[in-house]
């Protein structure tokens, strides 16, 4: 307790306040861009904190993941254009809220949906990460290395929607994480001594999802105006509240623990939460047609899970998102040692990250109600300034680590690789994850192997590992099961009905 | 999860291939079987490593090889990739491979120039040069734009964060 009191003054420093303010205005300004998802805004933010000191980067940072998350539920409300898969059921009701006009009210519910359950969720984990973090350090290496394996195959196997392509992705990803010399031998490195320290996370990330889509979006560029629903200040009258405030709750609790588990994810949690208030509400038939409480609840369960996934990534170091694995890189960014131990070594550190989570979403609420409908306007910024703003910007980022033209070659190298996997519908998110956790797995095996001299059986002597590894099977014989009967892939299709432009305005691009 | 299909969906005809996956199929079994090759080029680990350090590249580069494998008879059967969607995203057009290249034209130069020439203006010409590329004709104004940014973006690390960017050519003028 006192040390998230101390959390909190570390937080509330007027210096801090400014940096959390900044980190939200920021975060939401470059959220709500149409293609820019909350890992993507993470990334290209990242080197913008590096360059103040540890304690005000964490706040700041907290502040732009706060509000990259609620700049992307911006967009696929008044775009119908999830940022990320979490925010497709957003997108599904919300954007059917905003066509019948009611935008103001969608926004609102799912701006102080996300606040409810934020708040909630960081309350949680108060209570749960140091607890789990405490049954953390009492495992071994064996243990570490099922988690690992059970995250890296989870992120790759249950989300998304061809297991093939996950796999595909996955393993580039480790072949990534070879790259460098920490065996003590240059490994993939093509004789390039700029490779030996490995390939920076950062450039992979920022090249795959900033300049990947930049050059996706070039070979596919949408030329007809695109509509655009303009926005009042958000607000909800009494009914609304009424059906919203269960929703909130219902949904924070489907998406804190699916978020908290080393498998976890938000797409999962976003749809149990719809279809529960589906089968629940009193208004069954507004559902398809822009019903709030479809808005209220997916909001909140997305908000709540990427709250969840701080639990493993604060008490073990495993990022279970493309949003948390940015987060670990920018802690390591900030020099401390992610993984079991970065609870006892920092807790400062981690307190100061958590009080700011709570701060940043106040702040969030506070900022960015009233300045919705400016938020909205900048969903008009014409396609070609967008997208050379986002080259230069994921440029600058890149340049900025080391000054290296190297890095920037890195950058288009890999962001042709992003673009190729967007041609071939491959997932971003095993990729990254696999450059981040490769190496780690590595390590844990080399630490596990060296305490039992090499004997192998090591791997499954601990009971937590036992139990990942069982799981792990089940998870397999139930994708075996539905495997059989698992449909050709689907078509996805974005309900963009032309010829509605009654309250709409039409933007030139 | 948003699950409807296109009503006019052939129901049964044949498998349309997409051939381009069997060029991804083929990268694939390329790049893991380089994985493989550096694998073996590698020597026997230090005493105090039970890992060898080839033991994850011969994992990794095999399983490349193998999903290659794999994907090329799934493309043989009819597998086809779902291109990813996108608020700026049109995919009923084929690809525009005309701007892709020149936009990639555009970051080699910025790569191939920034050392000589300093972000301030390698910078600006990215903007400049992205922003005409993807179609926007006023190109005094995309200079302009990107100038300013490139300057101010300049400034702003130099002077806001305390990072100084090579100023390459410019050096003693910024």
């Amino acid at each position: 307790m006192d040390l998230l009191l101390d959390g909190f003054a570390t937080a509330l420093t007027p210096e801090n306040l400014l940096f959390a303010t900044i980190g939200v205005l920021l975060g939401t300004a470059v959220g709500v861009l149409p293609g820019i998802g909350p890992a993507m805004t993470l990334a290209l933010l990242l080197p913008v904190t590096y360059s103040v000191g540890a304690d005000s980067a964490i706040i700041m940072f907290a502040g732009i993941y706060y509000g990259g998350m609620y700049g992307g539920s911006t967009t696929s409300i008044l775009l119908n254009t999830p940022g990320e898969s979490s925010s497709v059921i957003t997108a599904i009701e919300g954007n059917k809220m905003a066509k019948a006009g009611r935008a103001a009210q969608a926004l609102a519910t799912a701006a102080i949906g996300s606040f409810v359950a934020g708040t909630i969720a960081t309350v949680l984990l108060w209570i749960v990460t140091p607890q789990v973090a405490d049954i953390v350090v009492t495992l071994g290496s064996p243990s570490y290395f099922a988690l690992m394996v059970l995250a890296l195959f989870a992120v790759t196997a249950v989300l998304g929607s061809s297991r093939l392509r996950g796999f595909i992705a996955l393993f580039l990803g480790l072949a990534v994480g070879l790259v460098g010399t920490s065996t003590g031998q240059a490994r993939l490195t093509f004789g390039e001594p700029l490779l030996a320290d490995g390939i920076d996370i950062v450039v992979v990330a920022v090249a795959l999802f900033a300049i990947g889509e930049a050059l996706w979006v070039a070979a596919h560029m949408r030329r007809k105006p695109l509509e655009i629903i303009p926005v009042g200040q958000p607000w909800m009258s009494k009914e609304d509240w009424k059906r919203s405030w269960k929703p909130w709750l219902r949904g924070t609790a489907f998406g804190f623990p699916f978020g908290a588990l080393p498998a976890g994810g938000a797409e999962l949690p976003t749809f149990l939460s719809y279809a529960t208030e589906k089968k629940l509400t009193k208004h069954p038939e507004e559902f398809g047609h822009g019903a709030i409480e479809g808005v209220a609840g997916p909001e909140a369960a997305n908000n709540a899970s990427a709250a969840g996934t701080l639990v493993p990534l604060l008490a073990l170091g495993l990022p279970t998102t493309a949003t948390a694995a940015i987060m670990l890189v920018a802690l390591q960014g900030y020099g401390f040692q992610t993984g079991p131990t970065l609870m006892d070594d920092h807790p400062d550190l981690v307190w100061a990250l958590l009080a700011s989570l709570f701060v940043a979403n106040t702040l969030l609420l506070i900022i960015n109600l009233p300045m919705a409908p400016i938020w909205a306007k900048l969903l008009r910024i014409p396609r070609p300034y967008l997208y050379a703003g986002i080259l230069f910007f994921a440029s600058l980022g890149a340049y900025s680590v080391n000054f290296q033209a190297f890095d920037l070659a890195l950058l288009l190298v890999l962001g042709v690789l992003g673009f190729f996997m967007r041609r071939f519908g491959i997932p971003v998110l095993p990729l990254i994850i696999g450059v981040i956790l490769g190496p780690a797995l590595e390590e844990q095996l080399t630490t596990a192997l060296k305490i039992s001299e090499g004997d192998v059986s090591t791997l499954w002597s601990e009971p937590v590992a036992v139990v990942v590894y069982a799981v792990m099977a089940l998870l397999l014989v139930a994708m075996a099961v539905t495997g059989v009967r698992k449909p050709a892939a689907e078509e996805p299709s974005l309900s963009d009905t032309p010829g509605n432009n009654d309250d709409k305005e039409l933007v030139e691009r | 999860m948003n699950t409807t299909t296109e009503p006019g969906a052939p129901a049964s005809a044949p498998p349309v291939i997409d051939k381009a996956q069997y060029g991804l199929a083929a990268f694939l079994v390329i790049a893991g079987g380089y994985v493989v090759y550096d694998a073996g080029t590698l020597d026997k680990a230090f005493a105090d490593q039970p890992v060898q350090p080839y033991t994850l590249p011969f994992i990794i580069g095999g399983g490349l090889v193998l999903l290659g494998i794999m994907l090329a008879v799934a493309t043989a059967r009819g597998n086809r990739p779902e291109a990813e969607e996108g608020e700026d995203i049109d995919l009923t057009h084929g690809t525009d491979a005309r701007t892709v290249s020149l936009l990639a034209l555009v970051l080699v130069a910025n790569v191939a120039l920034i050392e000589w020439l300093g972000w301030a203006i390698t910078g600006a010409f990215l903007f400049a040069g992205a922003a005409t590329v993807l179609g926007s004709r006023n190109w005094v104004r995309n200079i302009a734009v990107g100038v300013v940014l490139s300057v101010a973006s300049w400034y702003g690390f130099y002077v806001g964060l305390g990072v100084p960017i090579p100023a390459g050519i410019l050096d003693g003028v910024l």
